[in-house]
């Protein structure tokens, strides 16, 4: 009897919709939040390199100085874990599969250089007057706080002076 | 009676899913002893602990298996937070032990599909398998994911499910049942399964628990080793929950308690998510483990209970993580099943015990 019941279902899954779509003419229905790849923003990332360090497979490198991000593809499992970790919130989880390759490569994403308007380059130039004057200040004052110590302790003053 | 001689069987072998290897020590048709060997997929996971911090060990602990991934990061994540001491919130335990049974669902029904496949009943394991898809779908609606889910961290869980999301797990579940009872009654009722299974690779009470075997394989056996009825996480919150039992000892009562427990995993969903309490998914987790911290604990996998020690050095990097899986524990019984039986019964016998040989070898 049991077979008279599943030839009923095979007979009837012959009239219904197929379970299987026609690849890559069809594509599936993309749920919310699918773990596809990993994409960055650029423009908020800080290159801390946090997700560096926490990354399972070591499939992502960050050069702060060179500015850049890279992503190896074939080693990155998906986990999520830099995508929890980053404290920026720049690295997150694109629902389409990265694109299959012939050949293995790593995927570079460069910070672009800041651009800065005549305002906020004013105010870059100001900050940068202003640190300089209180480095200037702080030097002077350590001059004066050695020369009154090695007037206070000759002993002390080739020791100071070498330092 | 005819000369003994040796039939080799896997590791690559039609009906096999997974590399085991056997020398079948046979006369004429009938194997007088069965030399199972292991080793093919070893990957050396468990080596893997000490250069991989405790939170990222949770991504290499799912992938030990493709079939019970959830399961392991489950038990890692429940020892790991028994050696530093942390509770977890209560929604949490509960999604846990939700998507577990819907692992467990998904392994059953992926077994059954393999099992009629070893058979030879084609189009009963396309409808198993087909089946199974939904709840696949389910998981990756869920979690993104779906084999690997990487949901379970250490603390709690990643993703929480909404009220909606929790209606459709519902509807989906409760919806494949009618179908899923066809199949079953194929699997229970169909006299040319029944010729494949009733009677064949009998094992009595009192060899499984002296072979100590877990699982479906034991339960077939009436040995009552169900690890969920010690309530570990929201199992304890279930309503008098019975493990499912059998007094045959046979492959037909194997394939008999697994398909009961794909019924009795539905109404587990059913039941804790009318349940859920509202709250917290995860607690954060401070520190590490402290030197010479040791915590075990164990889990009712889909193929038998599964368990898990780890010893903490005072860093964030594990000293030792152990998992005893439940294939490890079946292979005695295997052998001993397949002591007697007939040449054309071994991949029956082989296959009910549902050998997960990329658990045992890790």
């Amino acid at each position: 009897m049991g077979s008279f019941n599943l030839g009923k279902m095979t007979l009837g899954s012959m009239f219904k919709k197929p379970e299987t779509i026609q690849y890559p003419a069809q594509t599936r229905f993309v749920p919310v939040g699918l773990k596809g790849h990993v994409a960055i923003d650029m423009q908020v990332c800080i290159l801390c390199g946090i997700c560096m360090k926490r990354c399972t497979t070591s499939a992502i490198t960050v050069d702060k100085p060179a500015r850049i991000w890279e992503i190896d593809r074939f080693r990155c499992v998906q986990c999520g874990y830099c995508i929890a970790e980053c404290p920026k919130d720049c690295l997150f989880m694109e629902p389409s599969y990265a694109p299959a390759a012939t050949a293995k490569s790593i995927e570079v994403f460069e910070k672009p250089a800041e651009e800065l308007d005549e305002a906020a380059e004013e105010a870059q130039a100001a900050k940068e007057a202003e640190k300089a004057a209180r480095v200037k200040a702080a030097l002077e004052a350590k001059a004066a706080r050695e020369a009154q110590k090695a007037k206070d302790d000759p002993a002390e003053a080739p020791k100071t002076a070498r330092a | 009676m005819g000369k003994a001689s040796v039939i080799p069987f896997g590791p690559q072998h039609p009906v096999l899913p997974e590399p085991l290897h056997l020398d079948l020590v046979v006369e004429d048709e009938t194997v007088i002893e069965a030399i199972p060997q292991i080793g093919f997929v070893h990957r050396g996971l468990e080596k893997l602990v000490e250069t991989r911090d405790f939170n990222q060990f949770i991504y290499v602990a799912e992938r030990i298996c493709g079939i019970c991934a959830f399961g392991h990061s489950l038990g890692y994540a429940e020892t790991v937070e028994q050696l530093m001491q942390v509770e977890v919130p209560k929604r949490a335990e509960y999604l846990r032990v939700i998507w577990h049974e819907m692992s467990r669902i998904h392994s059953h029904l992926l077994w059954m599909g393999l099992a009629a496949d070893a058979f030879g009943f084609e189009s009963l394991f396309m409808h198993c398998w087909r089946l199974r898809e939904r709840v696949l779908d389910l998981f990756e609606a869920t979690t993104g994911g779906r084999v690997i889910l990487s949901v379970v961290k250490v603390g709690g869980v990643a993703r929480d499910i909404t009220d909606d999301m929790f209606r459709k797990i519902q509807d989906t579940l409760n919806g494949i049942k009618g179908e899923y009872g066809q199949i079953c009654k194929t699997f229970l009722n169909d006299y040319s399964v029944k010729n494949r299974t009733v009677g064949v690779g009998v094992i009595d009470e009192e060899a499984a628990r002296s072979q100590c075997m877990v699982g479906p394989f034991a339960r077939a056996s009436n040995v009552n080793n169900d690890i969920r009825i010690f309530g570990n996480g929201a199992y304890g919150e279930l309503d008098g929950f019975e493990p499912i039992l059998d007094t045959q000892g046979d492959c037909y009562a194997r394939v008999k308690v697994r398909a009961l427990e794909v019924l009795q995993s539905i109404e587990i969903v059913n039941e804790l998510i009318g349940k859920i309490p509202a709250g917290e998914v995860a607690v954060e987790m401070k520190g590490a483990p402290a030197d010479g911290a040791e915590a075990a604990s164990v889990l009712e996998q889909p193929r038998g209970e599964c368990y898990y020690y780890a010893r903490g050095n005072g860093t964030k990097y594990l000293e030792r993580m152990r998992m005893r899986t439940p294939t490890s524990q079946n292979i005695a019984g295997m052998t001993t099943a397949l002591a007697g039986c007939d040449l054309a019964d071994v991949n029956m016998i082989v296959l009910t015990i549902d050998p997960c040989i990329s658990c045992t070898e890790r």
